[in-house]
């Protein structure tokens, strides 16, 4: 199959589908219902379920059994949408299921705007659902990183029994780029023998709860998953470091503005400015390390972002405030044109922020 | 002749079987507490049993066993 | 000959109920069911947020646990993927028919090949009594304390009544489980609820009316008696939708 260009939302339902994802359960909300459409149309083409669900609760909770029954399911939606399922989420975790969950923000809070933004980055990495837990974050920057993210979401799912984010905007959801799906990387489906889908008389009855009273042993139940954790911010990080290494302003940028951002680290490099981009893929776990030990280097750190600057803590907090961390963004739905992104870089580098 | 056993010790004392028993021959124990602190239930007349089973049916911790000579 | 004994889906573990409490019964008529139509195996039970949270302990089959109301969303879940499995849940009022109304409505609407039962008391028992879509009016409860008043908390829901209007269920019934009589019935009913299922009929749901002794602040006997009063006039006994709903086996879903 040639490239195809296509949709950032339908890549990220192509891609699961070729995943071996049968099962989406979702709701229509501005900007990714192309996901529930078009698995509406595609699902039963290939033996698979679109099911509208009769709201995004429901949908996570469907997404809950499905994924407890053994196969591979996703759901998407956008801010408000996702706000509604973080009690879904959180039981999610607390039963250590797998299952991929597509956000494509749009301007809040409440119902906000249509627009992209990226205002949902604490509830992402902090914040949705109760309790200890770690949703596994990843940020795609273009069309075929939508689809190839999206594979990848389903093998890491899979691999740890964690629900793992997709956080997209809404420019990637409804830009459309040219996508080889051929090229993209699958991982297997592995077998779960914890799954509750009828024990055949073949085996013990399994129980899929997040029910634990007794305090010692819902705790041995928190430092077991802490466990998984650990493991998961050891080996697998990633990010794409852009011309970082003789840097002396870093940006830090992810999804859309980190697109934004290069083209103007490309004309602060014209200009004569040692720029460069460190551009999270996952933001949970965060690029800790490798912002550390460019903080030693470079002079300066830039957090561009749709949002009121959600990022730049964990951007000091990784770096340990060796340096200043600085911010720029729009937010409400605007876009910021790499040229703005310029005029901030020039300003860190004439010293006159 | 008709048998009745109760699993003592997991008899909630609740008396739904005494109240259905259509001999009025179930009655708690009030002499006795078993293992849970309950008065448990008993059979106070076995020969008089029917075995129509009603205080099974209203046991709501299935302790009772009904067999029919 | 043994007349009766202890149902094998029956997990042999004691019971956290109340003295009394009807959940046990119907715990157990389920469990007979499930033996006697042999589908233990292929049994995935979804248990609700309330007194009977612990159902999965209680029972053979896998069992999975559902956030509050949410059980027939979940219960969609594991049947879509799994149809060939029996699907059933096990809810309260609180979960039923408050804030799990919409996952209950349209899970009635899709005609999910589910079994339901729903377990009618009045009251949230597990938080101590408060007011529930089915508490009667001018009955008492720790957040009705001058009893229900239609002025300030409105009126409650007849969920059979409610549900029969739609068009994916196949099969509903009120029972009760305050004598021996009608627990037979009951069981009637949950045997046909399963069924139903086995044979693709669509929703069943089954609204058993039953005690919550400790809440109502009555002896075991004395609380079969109110639903015998005052609560079967309320909510009526019988059936309130028996058709094939959703084509049966000649449907594919």
């Amino acid at each position: 199959m040639a490239k195809v260009l296509i949709k950032g939302n339908e890549a990220v339902a192509e891609a699961a589908i070729r995943s071996g994802c049968r099962y989406y359960f979702g709701y229509p909300i501005t900007p990714q219902t192309e996901i529930a459409e078009y698995m509406a149309k595609k699902m039963p083409t290939v033996g698979g379920l679109c099911l509208q669900a009769e709201s995004e609760v429901a949908a996570i909770n469907m997404v809950y059994g499905a994924s407890a029954s053994g196969v591979r399911v996703m759901t998407s939606s956008s801010s408000p949408g996702i706000s509604l399922k973080s009690e879904g989420v959180s039981y999610i975790v607390g039963c250590d299921l797998p299952c991929v969950i597509l956000n494509v923000q749009r301007g809040g809070p409440g119902l906000g705007g249509i627009q992209p933004s990226q205002s949902d980055y604490y509830q992402a990495t902090k914040a949705l659902g109760h309790g200890d837990m770690q949703l596994f974050v990843l940020a795609p920057s273009s069309v075929q990183e939508m689809a190839q993210l999206t594979a990848d979401a389903f093998g890491i799912a899979d691999k740890y029994r964690m629900p793992v984010l997709i956080l997209a905007d809404g420019a990637l959801g409804q830009m459309m780029e040219p996508v080889d799906f051929d090229a993209l990387k699958f991982t297997p489906e592995p077998e779960k023998p914890w799954a509750v889908n009828g024990h055949g008389g073949a085996r013990k009855k399994n129980i899929i709860t997040s029910l634990f009273l007794k305090p010692e042993e819902l705790e041995a139940n928190v430092l077991e998953r802490d466990k998984k954790y650990k493991e998961v911010n050891e080996n697998e990080v990633r990010y794409e470091n852009y011309l970082c290494d003789d840097a002396d302003i870093i940006i830090v940028s992810f999804g859309i503005t980190a697109r934004i951002s290069k083209a103007a680290v490309n004309e602060a490099r014209k200009a004569g400015i040692k720029a460069g981009l460190l551009r999270p893929i996952t933001l949970s776990p965060f690029p800790s390390e490798i912002l550390n030990k460019l903080a030693d280097k470079a002079s300066a750190f830039l957090s561009v972002e749709l949002n009121m600057g959600q990022m730049v803590n964990d951007v000091k907090l990784a770096t340990q405030c060796k340096k200043p961390v600085y911010f720029y963004g729009r937010t409400g739905g605007s876009l910021m044109s790499s040229d703005d992104v310029l005029d901030e870089i020039k300003k860190i580098s004439g010293g006159l922020k | 002749m008709n048998k009745v056993i109760f699993e003592t010790d997991a008899c909630k004392g609740c008396g739904l079987c005494a109240a259905a028993c259509p001999k009025g021959i179930i009655s708690l124990d009030t002499s006795a507490l078993n293992a849970k602190g309950y008065h448990p239930a008993q059979i106070t007349d076995e020969k008089a049993c029917i075995a129509c089973a009603s205080c099974a049916v209203m046991c709501p911790d299935a302790v009772i066993t009904v067999i029919k000579e | 000959m043994i007349v009766y004994k202890r149902p094998e889906a029956l997990s042999k573990v004691p019971m956290h109920y109340c003295p009394g409490c009807t959940h046990g019964i119907v715990h157990r008529l389920v469990a007979e069911v499930i033996d006697e139509l042999n589908i233990e195996k292929d049994t995935v039970g979804v248990a609700p947020v309330g007194c009977a949270v612990f159902a999965y302990n209680y029972f053979e089959c896998d069992f999975i646990e559902a956030s509050h109301g949410r059980a027939p969303a979940v219960a969609t879940g594991i049947k879509r993927t799994h149809p060939d499995k029996i699907v059933f849940t096990y809810q309260g009022d609180g979960d039923l028919a408050a804030i799990g109304t919409a996952e209950t409505v349209h899970a009635a609407a899709r005609g999910e090949n589910i079994t339901i039962i729903f377990i009618n008391n009045t009251n949230y028992g597990m938080t101590g009594g408060q007011m529930a879509p089915t508490t009667m009016p001018g009955q008492v409860t720790t957040t009705s304390p001058y009893g229900r008043q239609k002025m300030i908390q409105g009126n409650p829901i007849h969920v059979c009544e409610m549900l029969s209007t739609l068009d994916g269920v196949a099969y509903a019934e009120r029972v009760a489980v305050n004598s021996v009589k009608n627990v037979r019935a009951a069981k009637k009913a949950i045997k046909k609820a399963f069924q139903n299922q086995i044979d693709k009929k669509g929703l069943s749901i089954v609204e058993v009316l039953s005690t919550c002794p400790t809440n109502w602040g009555m002896s075991p006997t004395d609380a079969l008696k109110f639903v015998d009063e005052k609560m079967i006039p309320f909510y009526p006994l019988g059936v309130y939708a028996d058709r094939n709903a959703m084509g049966g086996d000649n449907n594919d879903k």
